[in-house]
């Protein structure tokens, strides 16, 4: 066929693009997310999928919300506002109410994301924003756990699930303590295998180690995800504890609790990886990731809490412009040449 | 296909290859189109000043537009045949350029008319030098910076080792490939000529791991301790980058702002080098080109030795084109522009056409979104560079910041940032218009 009388389109180099895209990667992390949501919902029931239904629902429709608002109605297609509503469902209490299930979505993701601009521009990661706010909104809720594998899970709900907004809920019919603050109150240590699989209480989606692992490994394969703030992480935490453990054994727990147990998994694997969240640079990683687990170690073992995670990946992702000021790649030959002969 | 153990730089991406087309596709000359368009300004400098008057005829090989001054390079007939016009033709960006409208004279012999050869044995560096802007020779890896400009080593630098580039490691483009495997006599003697004009004592021959036959086909008319070597090195995009290439060679880091020569290198394209070779000792100036034309859309893929000038829509209407174009880039997909008509012409630094149909996806803009920082651009840039910090202030035209604070004018716009980033934000393109809007402010 002749090539005669065409119109060419035109545009500037490259002209070839690798086929890396948001949506892709975003749906891969959520894909990543599914072994651990499924594990929460066998370990916890219907509580939890309660929970995650109504997390993710609430974090949705805000972003739909928030996107009109901004002119931008199709902010909804990148998925990452559906990665959002899972993590921030699996921090939460399994059963917790689900009005303030609901009420911490869209704080999460209104003040978390929407106030800053949407995808991309949000400083914090908008589930932990989310989590944050009901820690200091509803404390009570959110330090309230059921036990694991409990009988009658799939055929009920816990009473406070259901609570109207603002009554006050009975919680203590279904409490049980996680592993973290049954050693932070009562001195008493969980089995490594025992966390490593999930056969403990703790918050909808951060209880099965391995699982967790899992998907980030996959993340990772997939180049989606930075290894190096989870090993950075993690590895500050476990050589933290180590050292502890080993000055004292009576008074500092090993570390394999210490790594196993609480949201560190899920949030050093998911949330602290949270690309916008965190710096660009491999240097940047390594020193964020380092840390946020020392505040982990910090606010464990010193502080009042039972658990840091989430405040610890809140500062890092404060500290984050500024470690990546300090760490800007050092351009091309700009270390002193080898002279030429 | 990266090979562990090969020498390569560090950063860069792997974009697919798709040289199997046209890799094993010998050279074949191609035919005069019944017009030649030969824009004046060809090459990096002053464009070359016409000296045949319109009407003229002229003989195949003669010099038909003067260089204008040391900066520039002459231009010769590629055909025996008429001057029908000295007049503005479309060039690639759309913009009309000064050009010379050549009709080849059909029923010609086409004899190529000779003029005084530079003999390799008797001629001075200088020689060599002025016989290399006389053949109108320009870098053909698609630079088409002025050769002997380049060769020239500057009072009190030292060229060490001299580099020929053949690394080829845009996607698509094959023409540096066939040349070592066709033209490896006119490589080596192009090599010996640019070894005596620098001073250089040794020369390293830089092939890609994709192409060993190449490698293999150079090394057999080696003696191993000769100045001439050939390096294997890992198939990486942009390897063929001269900073890249002498830090993967010789593990120096030319330092910003500063040319190769200020770590000892020079460097030079294959084909220039074979072109050097095949004109020099006949005094002889360019007239054509080898130039790789495949593509999703184009019948006949192949590498064609072309007369330059040959308008586009001749050259895709002799190959044959499928479907409706939508697509037609001017060197590789990586660094290529893309041409906005098909009424503009093949010039010295054209290595390939690469023509896309409508229905091609590879070559649509998906949708974009905006940075979310996933760090994919700064660990693909070759100058270790912030690209993404750069993109951020772009926007904001904050040309001044990116290029004091973040190294703008060290980019050398080799598109792997807009190649990976998943937001599909055009990067790259935005660094072009920053560094412009900067080289026009700091211009007295
Ligand atoms: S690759 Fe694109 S999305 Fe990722 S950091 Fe760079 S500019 Fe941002
Ligand atoms: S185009 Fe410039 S900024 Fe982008 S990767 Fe290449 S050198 Fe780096």
């Amino acid at each position: 066929m002749s090539a005669a009388g065409r119109t060419l389109e035109i545009g500037s180099s490259p002209h070839f693009l690798s086929g890396y895209d948001v949506g892709v990667i975003m749906r891969n992390v959520i894909l990543a997310l599914i072994p651990t949501v499924l594990f929460a919902v066998v370990a916890f029931g219907l509580a939890a999928l309660a929970t995650l239904v109504v997390a993710v629902a609430s974090c949705v429709a805000t972003e739909w919300v928030a996107g009109r608002v901004r002119g931008e109605p199709g902010s909804l297609g990148d998925g990452s506002v559906v990665i959002t509503g899972l993590l921030y469902g699996l921090t939460l209490p399994p059963g917790s109410p689900l009005w303030v299930v609901a009420l911490g979505g869209i704080v999460g993701v209104g003040l978390g994301k929407s106030l800053f601009g949407g995808l991309g521009r949000n400083p914090f990661n908008p589930a932990l924003v989310g989590r944050a706010f009901l820690q200091a909104a509803v404390p009570v809720a959110m330090t309230t756990y059921g036990p694991a594998f409990a009988p009658g899970r799939f055929t009920s709900l816990p009473s406070a699930t259901l609570a109207l907004p603002f009554a006050r809920p009975e919680f203590d019919t279904w409490s049980g303590a996680t592993p973290l603050s049954r050693w932070k109150f009562g001195g008493e240590l969980t089995g490594a295998e025992e966390l490593a699989f999930g056969f403990v209480g703790g918050s909808t989606g951060e209880t099965c180690a391995l699982l967790i692992a899992l998907g980030g490994l996959y993340l990772i394969a997939r180049n989606m995800m930075s290894w190096r703030i989870p090993l950075a992480m993690l590895g500050t935490v476990g050589l933290a504890s180590a050292a502890l453990h080993a000055l004292a054994p009576d008074t500092y727990p090993p570390a394999a609790f210490m790594l196993l147990s609480g949201g560190l998994m899920l949030g050093a694997t998911f949330m602290a990886t949270d690309m916008v969240a965190s710096p660009l640079t491999h240097a940047g990683c390594w020193i964020y990731g380092a840390l946020m687990g020392a505040i982990v170690v910090t606010i464990r073992i010193w502080g009042a809490m039972p658990e840091g995670v989430m405040y610890a990946i809140l500062l890092g992702n404060a500290a984050s412009p500024l470690i990546e000021r300090m760490v800007q790649p050092r351009v091309f030959g700009a270390r002193p040449a080898r002279a030429a002969p | 296909m990266k090979l562990p153990g090969l020498k390569t730089f560090r950063h860069g991406v792997h974009p697919p290859e798709q040289k199997s087309d046209t890799c094993n596709a010998p050279i074949r000359q191609f035919p005069f189109a019944p017009l030649l368009a030969l824009p004046l300004g060809q090459h990096l400098g002053r464009p070359s000043v016409p000296c045949a008057a319109e009407g003229t005829p002229v003989q195949r090989g003669q010099v038909i537009a003067e260089a204008d001054g040391d900066f520039s390079v002459p231009l010769h007939a590629p055909a025996t045949g008429r001057i029908r016009r000295i007049a503005p033709m479309p060039g690639i960006a759309g913009r009309m350029v000064p050009a010379i409208y050549l009709e080849p004279q059909p029923g010609s012999t086409q004899e190529v008319a000779d003029a005084t050869p530079c003999p390799l044995e008797t001629a001075t560096p200088d020689e060599i030098l002025a016989a290399i802007q006389a053949a109108g020779i320009v870098g053909l890896g698609g630079a088409a910076f002025p050769t002997h400009v380049k060769l020239r080593v500057p009072e009190g630098r030292v060229a060490d080792a001299l580099i020929v580039n053949g690394a080829e490691c845009e996607p698509y483009l094959t023409t540096d490939h066939r040349v070592m495997l066709e033209q490896r006599e006119d490589v080596l003697l192009g090599i010996r000529y640019v070894l005596k004009a620098t001073g250089a004592r040794r020369a390293i021959v830089a092939v890609e791991a994709n192409k060993p036959d190449a490698a293999a086909h150079l090394r057999a008319a080696l003696d191993p301790g000769g100045p001439v070597s050939v390096e294997v090195l890992g198939v990486k995009y942009p390897q063929g980058a001269e900073k890249m290439l002498i830090q993967a060679l010789l593990d120096r880091a030319v330092p910003p702002g500063e040319l190769p020569i200020a770590v000892g290198a020079l460097c030079i394209n294959v084909a220039t080098c074979a072109e050097i070779g095949r004109l020099l000792p006949r005094g002889r100036g360019i007239q054509e080109r080898i130039v790789t034309v495949t593509g999703p859309a184009v019948v006949r893929k192949g590498n064609y030795r072309v007369p330059i000038g040959t308008p586009l829509r001749f050259l895709l209407d002799h190959v044959g084109t499928q479907g409706e174009l939508s697509r037609v880039f001017l060197g590789g997909p990586m660094m290529g522009a893309a041409a906005s008509s098909l009424d503009i012409s093949l010039s010295k630094g054209t290595s390939g056409v690469v023509a896309f149909g409508t229905e091609d996806a590879r070559a649509s803009q998906p949708r974009s979104y905006p940075c979310i920082r996933c760090g994919y651009c700064v660990d693909a840039c070759p100058m270790f560079l912030n690209p993404a910090q750069l993109g951020l202030l772009a926007r904001n035209e904050a040309f001044d910041r990116m290029a004091d604070d973040h190294h703008l004018m060290d980019c050398f716009e080799c598109g792997c940032c807009s190649f990976v980033c998943p937001s599909h934000l055009p990067l790259v393109q935005s660094f072009r218009v920053a560094k412009a809007a900067v080289r026009k402010a700091n211009k007295p």
